[in-house]
């Protein structure tokens, strides 16, 4: 990559119809280094669900773009992140991913803080001087925190636009989803996290997330297993039922959000499966009539029938389909390495007999045991892998370039890319680590 | 529950049959140790005691899904173990919890190698069996296994039988 300059990374001709990434943006250490300076700590990053805080004490803790921090909610209601660091010398006081506290001690020399990061304990205070001023040796809150429909969001980049104009667009997409379950309850984290390590870039993982052309090569085997399922009950085929190629499209919003949506069967909320006992269709009938009578026509027959899997930049994936809803987190810990942290949520107040489904079809897709995931990390494994072949430069993202964007073409990833390489900047920088990098880059 | 080493020896004795047929992918035959309303569980890193009822598990299997994980692990189409990792299971720690004429409970402690594509990943667990007794052998009802890991970190996936 000697020599290259960030802005010759994408090669993006839309008056010809084709656009290529530069496979260096998914090997180099230096890019790695810019993507945690400029876009994980000058983005909106998702931390925690409201549901995952409800009781005063609660609290999340997390890595986030390298930093350890924890949210948690006060014993006034309010909820606030810090950085999980003792004022003192450091330790981290926030010491298990979850849980609830009404104080966090540092157990190094036993600086107690509460649960509003004041700090009300310091064992032998007269050791101090008056000008110690326990008040400013509270924990640093993080930078910013605000929410959006019960999903926390921090920002290391203090002066970052609010959420709600960051997300933009995308809000409609996102609403559709939350606004379906209120009916229900509202959305609420389960127990139970998926956490693993792909050995590839993290962006291979967003492109997987947004790829619908992938799903009948990679997904052979998941497909088949419900094909013969379906046929078994009279129905028909399962990429028939998801309709991936029509009543589908890409979506790209400003900023690099977008995802691909698609009508889809098999939806809890609220498009019926024939694999489900009659009682369970006839609930989620009432659900999608109550969702209409409430949200009119054309938005309850969007939320109920359309599937809609989401980027929220850089890096929170957004599911809402037939395997379920969650949130995928995507966390880079190297060029070549990359950890998610998947969470999935359910309706509050749904029948147990649905929830049966809706977890049932999570797990025969998602997560780490299911017949479809691994072969995804096979392939982002094999992508980076690939990626060894040097002479073999570049990336196509050139799908559906020159037509109005389906589900399985590739928009949306050419609008993640294109506000990567804009995060990114275009300044020239050189092929060794601290070689030629202009200082500008670390300002 | 007192000692009852022939007991213990008998499953230890199936247990090391059932690692065999995996590490050898006779997985028809292993599919062919469970019972019809048999189990097969494994929860998440971060919630051990995790419920299917109402807990997301990595793998909550009955005999039709487990049957489905079986035909997926045998296909060409199956990219994660296409070609097939090579795995060991090593079964040891073997305990007797409970036992009844027809059912006997028993735990034990694993490590599974799966070795591929340059990588060695561990899974280090433990099981928890139900084992019925039919026709003069056992037939698994359940088995759960919990893995001691805090993350997938060294493996991407659960992609073979524990």
């Amino acid at each position: 990559m000697g020599g290259m300059h960030l802005s010759e990374l994408i090669r993006d001709e839309p008056e010809r119809g084709l656009f290529r990434v530069h496979r260096s943006s998914m090997t180099s250490r230096e890019i790695f280094q810019l993507e945690q300076e400029r876009i994980f700590s000058r983005s909106w990053l998702y931390l925690a669900h409201d549901s995952e805080l409800r009781q005063a004490g609660e609290y999340r803790r997390k890595t986030m773009a390298g930093r350890p921090v924890f949210i948690v909610r006060g014993r006034d209601g309010r909820v606030r992140a810090f950085m999980n660091t003792c004022t003192h010398r450091g330790a981290l006081v926030c010491r298990q991913d979850q849980g609830a506290a009404e104080t966090f001690q540092c157990f190094y020399h036993g600086w107690t803080f509460n649960n509003q990061g004041e700090l009300v304990g310091i064992p032998d205070q007269s050791g101090y001087s008056e000008c110690f001023d326990r008040v400013e040796r509270g924990l640093t809150p993080v930078p910013r925190l605000e929410s959006y429909r019960g999903m926390w969001f921090v920002s290391f980049q203090p002066d970052i636009d609010d959420l709600v104009t960051y997300l933009g667009d995308l809000r409609e997409c996102i609403d559709l989803t939350v606004d379906s379950a209120e009916l229900l309850g509202g959305w609420e984290v389960v127990p139970g996290n998926a956490k693993y390590t792909i050995r590839a870039n993290w962006k291979l993982l967003v492109e997987n997330s947004l790829d619908g052309y992938h799903l009948p090569t990679v997904h052979h085997t998941y497909i088949d297993y419900m094909d013969r399922r379906l046929e078994a009950a009279g129905s028909s085929r399962l990429l028939e039922n998801q309709r991936i190629g029509h009543s589908s499209n890409g979506v790209s919003y400003a900023r690099g959000h977008g995802g691909f949506l698609h009508f889809s069967a098999g939806r809890t909320i609220a498009n019926s499966s024939p694999l489900w006992s009659p009682e369970a269709q006839a609930e989620v009938a009432d659900i999608r009539r109550r969702l209409i009578e409430r949200y009119g026509q054309d938005r309850g027959t969007e939320m109920a029938d359309r599937s809609r899997h989401l980027i929220i930049f850089p890096n929170l994936l957004f599911q809402d389909s037939h395997t379920g809803m969650r949130f995928r987190q995507v966390w880079p810990v190297a060029p070549d390495a990359v950890e998610v942290l998947q969470t999935d949520l359910v309706p509050r107040d749904e029948s147990a007999e649905l929830r049966a489904y809706r977890l049932e079809w999570s797990r025969a897709f998602l997560g780490p045991g299911g017949l479809a995931t691994p072969d995804d990390v096979e392939a982002l494994e094999s992508c980076q892998a690939g990626f060894g072949a040097l002479e073999s430069e570049w990336s196509d993202v050139s799908r559906g370039m020159s037509r109005e964007p389906q589900a399985n073409d590739e928009l949306q990833m050419r609008g993640f890319w294109r506000e990567w390489q804009h995060q990114l900047g275009g300044r020239a920088f050189g092929s060794e680590v601290g070689d030629q990098v202009p200082q500008a880059l670390h300002a | 529950m007192p000692e009852a080493p022939l007991l213990r020896l008998e499953v230890e004795v199936f247990l090391y049959h059932e690692a065999a047929l995996l590490d050898d992918w006779r997985l028809d035959e292993w599919l062919a140790l469970f019972t019809p309303d048999c189990a097969y569980v494994v929860p998440t890193t971060d919630l051990p005691e995790g419920d299917p009822a109402h807990d997301a598990v990595f793998i909550d299997d009955n005999y039709e899904r487990l049957q489905g994980r079986v035909t997926r692990l045998k296909s060409r189409h199956a990219h994660r173990e296409y070609p097939s990792s090579r795995t060991r299971h090593l079964v040891t720690n073997v305990r007797v919890l409970q036992a009844s004429e027809a059912e006997v409970e028993a735990a034990a402690a694993f490590v599974v190698y799966r070795i591929r594509s340059g990588q060695v990943a561990p899974y280090i667990g433990h099981y928890r069996y139900k084992l019925a007794r039919v026709d003069g052998g056992f037939r698994i009802r359940y088995k759960r296994a919990t893995l001691d890991l805090e993350t997938l970190r060294e493996h991407g996936a659960v992609s073979i039988i524990l």
